[in-house]
């Protein structure tokens, strides 16, 4: 995988002319600098950690968040947050688990029902984008809404009985391996190279960043910002979509639940690794290194023999710290934090 | 040149008609006319210079030119063609661009991209970038103004005149979406260069003045007389006449600010003098902080002082120092000869001193709430009614300050922000005045966007305070306001006191006199 050190130059070799300043910041190093150090200190303490087994655990158990976390870090990008990966995860988490060969009705759609699913969770996606800038919703507000829709489709759809998957393809997602890996993992992969180029090459991803650094100037451009903002939140439902999809396979199952808890999480990683929360900054390798230095943590701390039953609490520790390291170059005196 | 006459009753004309030409424009705001039927012609091939002091309307206009404000009446006609600007784009469409006095660039993008924005044409194909046409087409941008910068350098990583070159590039632009020449309008370009970087800007001009007509905006007359071809002048929101470049800036200066009436606008007659030696209320002893350095200052009791400086001078920052609002690394501040702390505004809220901050509608009162409790917001206000609000003693003292003041509201209920802008920064001065100890004011543009009217009740409230001791520090809205509310007045400039000048009544310093320290 690419380092995050490499998301700051570009791909177009320059002229050979004096180039200005385009190193690597601080803040752009720190999260991969962070990731070692704490996979060193890890394979030192316990020798269940340094595994080769285990870092394939790492890897596999870190694929759903890593999709998660791609969604999410577009929408971080342009300033807004996104709180809706539940409740569209929970949607296509049992839309797809009913439309597969499943022991509830007789669908057998196969691939189909797992792009069905997907462009449900998009268009759920894109219903927040239309509330942040039809309505003037703002997304936090927004997007806790559609987690809510998302909930209440995915309970309607659910109706009590719970849909367990019999499709081939679905089921060997988790647990036929490639290289070691299980293919969610690199299904997990694949969209972390896709959304990395939609940033790095697309115009929506590009306008992505814009939005969050300097939303005026684009206006003042004659860009109509609204489109890609819209544009953003569908491309963020239709990850979290594929990340419900995942955890189907993985559980054989749909469930209503499937997404519980991913929101926190993938913020958690996106922030851990460099996304800022006022946008602008960061991306969607900043927050790949995020996701795997949340794992690596998790993993760690049991392989070393912490209850599991401290996780919770020391991941919100984690977050908060990250935030106000992040923070610390732009404190000033009686600065406004709402 | 091509000229484009075919539509509409043809203009009175000869035969080449001017790039830009602006009849008659108005434009109202809420309680102000910021344009008051203003006319302007810009030639082809010309930099006209357009100067006015503050609140003379010149960021109306420029923001009316490039479809950023629709007027109320008047036209504006480019080449002869009579023209409605919806939006930036439909300016730009019409030849019309202009580089904004905040810096408009995307500063986590690359230089080529935001010299493309918005018009990416061949540079992105079906939302795919094509990075290497981007940077063709960026560099033809920078080629046209001769400016050696990498187009993939991220634009936050470039110096300011670096960026300038950036927005001059990227809204030569223009030229892509019509075949005429482009009309440039540059907006205070100059307030964040260094004098070098300056002359370059120059060259720059009048090389765009080869293909472009150029409406320059400066604070800086002699800047404005040195580049430009012409100059027109705007006074509460007229056009008042143009000088010509051979002009001297006094005349310039004196065409913008009008006849100095013998009207006492100032309010110098009920200013107080006293010449007895005595320790000034307030001593500055080499105070630094984030944009200023060794700063001494002193105001006595019942004197105004007021810091003037261009933008950058760091007199704002210094300012909001002494009421502890920006972190100091250095120096002292005494107050009536007690040691002031500076941690934070707490402190000097106690020792009685009051801040009323530029920015009133954002850090100088709370919109929502009412005039009397925008009133008693402070702590010190506070003690006076008691920690639980009791509402009838809040209301006299209210109702108390609201007449003092001669403050327009319909009841001290009313929500502040529906007042007018006069009335809200009395009910913001009148916060520091309840109380009963303030000692020192520090006022921070105290009259910005107050109309006439508003700004002499500001005036007038002024001096009345410093009659009764106050001593005041004020950051003016124009030098002739510095000028005509100051007994003394300091210059800053690069966030050194450079310079103390006296400003007795009926002896008066020039503009002039302080624009040779200001730069």
């Amino acid at each position: 995988m690419t380092s995050p050190a490499e998301a700051d130059t570009e791909v177009v070799p320059p002229a050979r002319r004096p180039r200005p300043r385009r190193g690597v910041s601080l803040r752009d190093a720190g999260p991969p600098i962070a990731l070692v150090v704490l996979f060193g200190v890890f394979a030192a303490l316990s020798p269940g950690f340094r595994t080769v087994s285990n870092v394939q655990n790492v890897l596999d158990a870190a694929a759903v968040l890593a999709v998660v976390a791609c969604g999410i870090s577009f929408v971080l990008m342009t300033g807004s947050i996104d709180l809706s990966a539940p409740g569209i995860m929970g949607a296509s988490a049992i839309t797809v688990a009913l439309l597969v060969a499943n022991n509830r009705n007789d669908n057998d759609l196969g691939l189909v029902g797992i792009v069905v699913a997907v462009g449900l969770a998009a268009a759920l996606g894109c219903l927040s984008g239309l509330a942040l800038v039809l309505l003037k919703v703002p997304s936090f507000m927004a997007t806790l809404g559609v987690s809510a829709v998302g909930l209440g489709v995915a309970t309607l759809l659910f109706a009590g009985v719970q849909p367990n998957v019999t499709d081939p393809l679905l089921e060997g997602w988790a647990v036929e391996r490639f290289a070691g890996l299980a293919h969610l993992t690199w299904i997990a992969l694949a969209c972390v190279l896709v959304a990395w180029a939609v940033q790095r090459y697309t115009r929506l991803g590009r306008y992505a960043f814009a939005i969050g650094g300097a939303e005026e100037v684009l206006a003042l451009s004659g860009v109509r910002v609204a489109p890609y903002k819209v544009a953003v939140f569908t491309l963020a439902g239709a990850f979290y979509g594929l990340a419900g999809v995942m955890v189907t396979s993985q559980l054989g199952a749909g469930l209503v639940q499937a997404g519980k808890g991913y929101d926190f999480a993938a913020i958690t990683a996106a922030v851990v690794g460099g996304t800022l929360l006022t946008g602008g900054r960061g991306g969607i390798l900043h927050s790949t290194v995020g996701v795997l230095l949340v794992t690596v943590l998790t993993n760690g701390l049991v392989q070393v023999g912490v209850s599991p039953y401290w996780q919770g609490g020391v991941q919100g520790l984690i977050v908060v710290a990250a935030v106000a390291a992040a923070v610390i170059p732009q404190r000033r005196r009686n600065q406004v934090t709402k | 040149m091509t000229t484009n006459l075919q539509t509409e009753p043809v203009p009175p004309a000869p035969a080449a008609p001017p790039a830009l030409e602006v009849r008659g424009l108005v434009k109202h705001y809420p309680g102000v006319k910021a344009l008051d039927g203003v006319d302007l012609v810009v030639r082809q091939n010309e930099v006209l210079g357009l100067a006015g002091e503050n609140g003379a309307g010149k960021s109306t206009l420029l923001k009316a030119l490039v479809g950023l404000v629709r007027p109320d009446a008047g036209e504006i006609w480019v080449r002869g063609e009579r023209v409605r600007l919806r939006s930036v784009v439909d300016a730009a469409n019409h030849g019309i661009g202009m580089v904004f006095q905040e810096q408009s660039l995307v500063p986590n993008l690359t230089a080529a991209e935001n010299i493309v924005l918005g018009s990416e044409g061949p540079g992105v194909r079906t939302g795919i970038y094509r990075w290497s046409t981007m940077r063709r087409l960026a560099q033809e941008q920078l080629d046209k103004i001769g400016s050696h910068i990498d187009p993939l350098a991220r634009t936050d990583s470039l110096s300011f005149a670096d960026r300038q070159m950036v927005e001059i590039a990227k809204v030569l632009r223009i030229e892509e979406r019509t075949s005429h020449p482009p009309v440039i309008i540059l907006d205070e370009p100059t307030s964040v260069l260094e004098s070098q970087e300056i002359e370059t800007l120059f060259t720059q001009v009048r090389r765009l003045r080869e293909f472009a007509s150029v409406v320059f905006v400066s604070h800086r007359l002699d800047e404005v007389l040195d580049v430009c071809d012409r100059v027109a002048v705007l006074r509460g929101g007229r056009s008042v006449g143009e000088v010509s470049a051979d002009a001297e800036p006094a005349d310039l200066h004196r065409m913008m600010i009008g006849s100095t009436g013998s009207d006492d606008h100032y309010h110098e007659g009920v200013a107080v003098r006293s010449d007895e030696p005595r320790r000034p209320r307030l001593e500055v002893r080499g105070l630094c902080g984030p944009s200023f350095r060794d700063v001494d200052l002193d105001v006595h009791a019942g004197e105004i002082v007021g810091i003037v400086g261009v933008h950058g001078s760091g007199r704002e920052d210094l300012c909001r120092a002494l009421f502890g609002a920006e972190p100091t690394t250095a120096g002292e501040v005494v107050l009536d000869g007690a040691r002031l702390d500076l941690s934070g505004t707490r402190a000097a809220c106690a020792a009685g001193i009051g801040y009323v901050p530029a920015e009133r509608k954002t850090e100088g009162m709370v919109g929502p709430m009412s005039v009397a409790d925008n009133m008693t917001l402070t702590k010190q206000a506070a003690r006076c009614t008691g920690p639980i609000v009791r509402p009838g003693k809040q209301a006299t003292l209210v109702d108390t300050w609201i007449e003092r003041l001669r403050i327009r509201t319909p009841h001290r209920g009313t929500a502040i922000q529906r007042l007018s802008g006069g009335n809200q920064q009395k009910v913001v001065l009148a916060r520091w005045l309840v109380a009963g100890d303030v000692r020192l004011l520090l006022l921070d543009h105290p009259t910005r966007g107050l109309d006439i009217g508003a700004r002499s009740e500001v005036y007038r409230l002024m001096r009345e305070l410093a009659a009764t001791g106050v001593a005041t520090v004020l950051l003016a809205d124009s030098l002739e306001e510095a000028i005509g509310m100051s007994d003394r007045i300091v210059v800053m400039s690069d966030g050194r006191a450079t310079a103390q000048i006296a400003a007795p009544a009926g002896a008066k310093p020039t503009p002039l006199d302080l624009v040779k320290e200001m730069v």
